[in-house]
């Protein structure tokens, strides 16, 4: 399937590869060395707390001792972070990478299905990922180094995945998949119904109908079944959901919204993620109680619809203080392409608005891990973990705090993004049109 | 800039707006003032050039004296432990050692530091109002691709939520604008962010208008079936409306110098036009691409007019000696791009480069989100000039947020930096406002205490928001 694409885009993919081949000769020699020893720094493992002048230790592209007091092995590659911070690898939870290129170009966008009235349940938005995309790069030059890649539109838009921003092919990229099935409800119209109450009976009805069809799939096979709501590929992928193997990640702002879909989860026994979360704060007690992680950004606080009118930039902070597992996304301006790279900057600006210093990390590494289902990979600095490492010159929230190291599963991964390029280029007047 | 300009500087905002309207350089002062004419003989068809005008008055307000701060000026080096004392809405001292009246509010500033009011030339606010919705949607008349006849102040809601959260950030003047659907969106309007239920009552006084005018994509998309189609067609369409307008110049100022026979029928698109050519409107262009923006710096000079400032201008870093030497600013983000073609070379040095380069360079929002945080996205472009090599220090960037946008303005005599004699638009940060930890604590704005973020209920609240908004401390 994927070879058919790339060759009905031949041109533009061809372009890409020649791309992606130029990038090649500015990677920093690869820290392929099988230990590497990051030392000196203070260390952020997110899972514990913090280490002041501790040693990050990695084998074979995994984390084996975090510690003040860890041995370094003869032959290691030190990386010296004396006066440098340390955390995990960031986690953007809601992104479109690799599957939204140039927004406002259809033939590079793959997000949204087409779906059977607005019902793409079956759609597994990866298998469009392009990793020669050039908005990898300037994510994990700024220490992104794993992203949700979150299908859109329709009533359940798809199912999501978690990459790792490795170079290489996607088989290599993908962490896990399915993370998460995509929905959507409130306001958003698109998914064919208009009416609250209309999607709410939807919602339960295929909910219901999939796990009908778990039950009955042989007499389904053989037409004794009555008509379920969906096409049997929808239903399939919707099993795991009703199986509480997957959770519902739904779309949702307005706090009646937000409550409806907390009693849709009751009612059906699913699994759900509130993202987006405009008036959570509101209900942020019932969603504690329901144990429901909320996915929310800092930056929202003008009521720009009638299902966000109680938007405000302490969300965060007063989800964290009621108890809520809180995962922070970037919701500036722009925030999707190359600037999922800015998630630290809602984390930043979440602090300035209440939120603890160590929770808004934490917002954005190992609670997205948890929520997403991959805290067992990725998301904190502990042995056995991959290790997904930014060495930073300071605090990374701040705007002056440069990046020095990102290490994905062991491995150096910055390398001149396309911006980065044009700047080099650009940066002298006349410009220098300078080669590579 | 005109001596008109600078005469306006010693009119008070307080008085009389009319008189304070800017003069045409070469349009005779008959024609501005209707009731000088006898009843019927040209009162409606002679230009008028303030038929709306500014009922905004500087509220009374007590002589306050803001000490112990740090004092990003824009005008020259930081001050640090400075004092400023705001009198009669003007700031009446700035230093180390400023001795205050003793009826004055004094404010101990605690170290914090203290900005000029920030001004975003590019903002939709009012035109595109929350919650938003087809509605609220005054923003692009996409009826025909050159509607220089249309004023974005009367779409301006002056109950737009989005008022009062950009002024608790730190916004004290911002240009609306019409939007880029068109080649030639209609006229902009300054406005002071303050409370009025009409947008006169929120018109800066004396401030020009802006003419929008748009490159690229957006006109060609949403004229597709009629034209322009292509950037050809854009360009055609440019001059075609020059051509007209310089004309309708001519016959204006030679009716104005002698008054010969029936004045010429009025055309309100290119009376908006004939006084871009007059210099009596400043261009604010919407254009993306180096080489659009080249053409349109040739337009310019084929008609006679200035480009006051290129916005969005992502690839504006690849032309920024021409810029520098055109005196044409740079209205820009810091790293919003990628979303369409011309909008995919954008790069987060772009500020910094432009800057470096010895051009104007301009933070602008064209987004109510992202107005609430210029100070950040200028210290994003700041880090990312570092990285390139290109420092530039706090007193640099602060300009790109004040005096530079208060420059495209033609306001850069009234504000724009922490001068004696400017009009009293200050802002005090919880901490250096190039840091992301960084909040107002409060806003000044003509002297008036506009915004305290520590006392709630002191907080400007739209009518919309009322009942419908909750509270900081609940309820609605």
């Amino acid at each position: 399937m994927q070879n058919g694409k790339r060759e009905a885009g031949s041109g533009k993919r061809a372009r890409r590869r020649g791309m992606a081949l130029a990038l090649t000769l500015f990677v920093v020699p690869a820290v392929r060395a099988q230990t590497v020893a990051i030392t000196g720094g203070k260390v952020y493992p997110v899972s514990g707390p913090a280490i002041e002048n501790g040693t990050v230790l990695v084998r074979d592209g995994k984390i084996v001792a975090v510690g003040a007091n860890v041995a370094v092995p003869n032959g290691a590659t030190r990386i010296d972070a004396t006066g440098k911070w340390v955390t995990p690898g960031l986690i953007n939870a809601l992104t479109g990478l690799g599957v939204a290129e140039v927004n406002a170009v259809p033939s590079t966008v793959d997000r949204t299905a087409r779906g059977d009235s607005g019902v793409a349940a079956s759609f597994p938005v990866w298998e469009g990922i392009n990793p020669a995309s050039t908005l990898f790069a300037p994510a994990r030059n700024e220490g992104v180094t794993s992203v949700g890649v979150i299908p859109t539109g329709g009533l359940i838009a798809g199912q999501a995945a978690v990459i790792d921003l490795v170079p290489g092919t996607l088989t290599d990229m993908i962490n896990k998949a399915p993370i998460a099935m995509v929905a959507q409800f409130g306001d958003a119209r698109d998914g064919g119904s208009t009416a609250r109450g209309e999607q709410f009976a939807r919602l339960k009805e295929l909910l219901e109908d999939a796990r009908a069809y778990s039950r009955r799939r042989a007499e389904f096979e053989r037409a004794q079944t009555r008509p379920f709501a969906a096409r049997r590929a929808d239903l399939e992928a919707l099993v795991p959901v009703v199986e509480g193997r997957l959770p519902l990640l739904l779309n949702v702002d307005q706090a009646s919204d937000i409550e409806a879909v907390l009693r849709l989860a009751r009612e059906t026994n699913v699994k759900v993620i509130v993202a987006g979360g405009a008036e959570s704060w509101e209900v942020a007690d019932k969603l504690a109680a329901a144990n429901v992680p909320v996915i929310v950004g800092a930056m929202i606080n003008i009521p720009q619809s009638f299902s966000t009118l109680g938007s405000r930039q302490e969300t965060p902070a007063l989800l964290q203080r009621a108890g809520v597992k809180m995962v922070l996304i970037g919701t500036g301006s722009g925030e999707e392409g190359f600037n999922v790279r800015n998630l630290k900057y809602d984390a930043g600006v979440a602090v300035a608005y209440g939120l603890k210093w160590d929770d808004a990390l934490r917002a954005i590494t190992l609670t997205p891990a948890e929520v997403l289902g991959v805290a067992n990979r990725v998301g904190s600095l502990q042995p056995g973990r991959d290790a997904n490492i930014v060495v930073w010159s300071g605090d990374p929230f701040e705007f002056a705090t440069r990046v020095e190291h990102v290490l994905i599963r062991g491995r150096e991964v910055v390398q001149p993004s396309r911006q980065d390029e044009l700047m080099q280029r650009y940066k002298t007047y006349p410009p220098a049109y300078r080669k590579p | 800039m005109g001596g008109g300009v600078a005469a306006l500087a010693a009119c008070a905002p307080a008085k009389s707006t009319a008189a304070a309207q800017p003069r045409p350089a070469t349009a005779p002062a008959p024609a501005r003032d209707t009731t000088r004419l006898p009843p019927g003989a040209g009162a409606v068809s002679a230009p008028n050039a303030d038929p709306f005008p500014s009922t905004y008055v500087v509220p009374a307000s007590r002589a306050t004296l803001i000490r112990n701060v740090t004092v990003l000026t824009a005008a020259g080096p930081t001050i640090r432990g400075g004092s400023v004392l705001l009198r009669d809405g003007k700031i009446a001292a700035v230093g180390t050692s400023v001795t205050a009246p003793g009826d004055a509010e004094i404010i101990d500033g605690q170290g914090k530091y203290l900005t000029p009011g920030i001004i975003d030339d590019h903002s939709h606010m009012g035109v595109y109002a929350a919650p938003g919705g087809d509605a609220l949607s005054d923003g692009n008349e996409l009826t025909n691709p050159v509607t220089a006849n249309v004023w974005a102040e009367h779409s301006v809601c002056p109950q737009d939520p989005q008022f009062p959260r950009a002024l608790a950030s730190g916004v004290t003047t911002a240009q609306i604008l019409p939007g880029s659907g068109n080649l030639i969106g209609g006229r902009s309007v300054v406005l002071k962010l303050v409370p009025s239920a009409s947008v006169q009552g929120m018109k800066f006084p004396g401030a020009k208008y802006g003419l929008k005018m748009a490159c690229g994509e957006n006109p060609k998309r949403v004229y597709a079936n009629r034209g322009p189609s292509t950037r050809m067609g854009n360009v055609a369409g440019y001059r075609a409306a020059w051509i007209q307008a310089e004309a309708y110049r001519r016959r204006w100022d030679k009716w104005n110098a002698d008054h010969q026979g029936d004045p010429p029928q009025r055309d309100p698109g290119l009376e908006t036009l004939a006084e871009v050519l007059r210099g009596n409107i400043l261009v604010h262009n919407h254009c993306y691409r180096a080489d659009e923006m080249m053409q349109m710096i040739d337009i310019a000079k084929e008609f006679g007019y200035k480009i006051r400032s290129f916005h969005h201008g992502v690839e504006a870093y690849k032309i920024a000696d021409r810029l520098a030497k055109e005196g044409i600013s740079a209205s820009l983000w810091s790293d919003w791009g990628g979303f369409k073609m011309e909008a995919m070379d954008g790069v987060r040095a772009n500020l910094a480069m432009v800057s470096a380069a010895g051009a104007r360079a301009i933070v602008h929002s064209d987004d109510p989100s992202g107005m609430q945080r210029l100070n950040q996205d200028a210290a994003k472009a700041m880090a990312a000039g570092e990285q390139i090599g290109i420092h530039t220090t706090e007193d640099q960037a602060i300009k790109w947020l004040t005096i530079n946008p208060a420059w495209a303005l033609g306001l850069d005599d009234r504000i724009g930096s922490i001068e004696v004699g400017k009009n009293a638009d200050v802002v005090l940060w919880s901490a250096d406002p190039f840091s992301v930890y960084a909040r107002v604590d409060r806003v000044w704005l003509d002297g008036a205490a506009a915004y305290d973020r520590a006392n709630p209920a002191s907080w400007w609240r739209t009518d919309f928001e009322l009942g419908n908004v909750p509270l900081p401390a609940g309820g609605k």
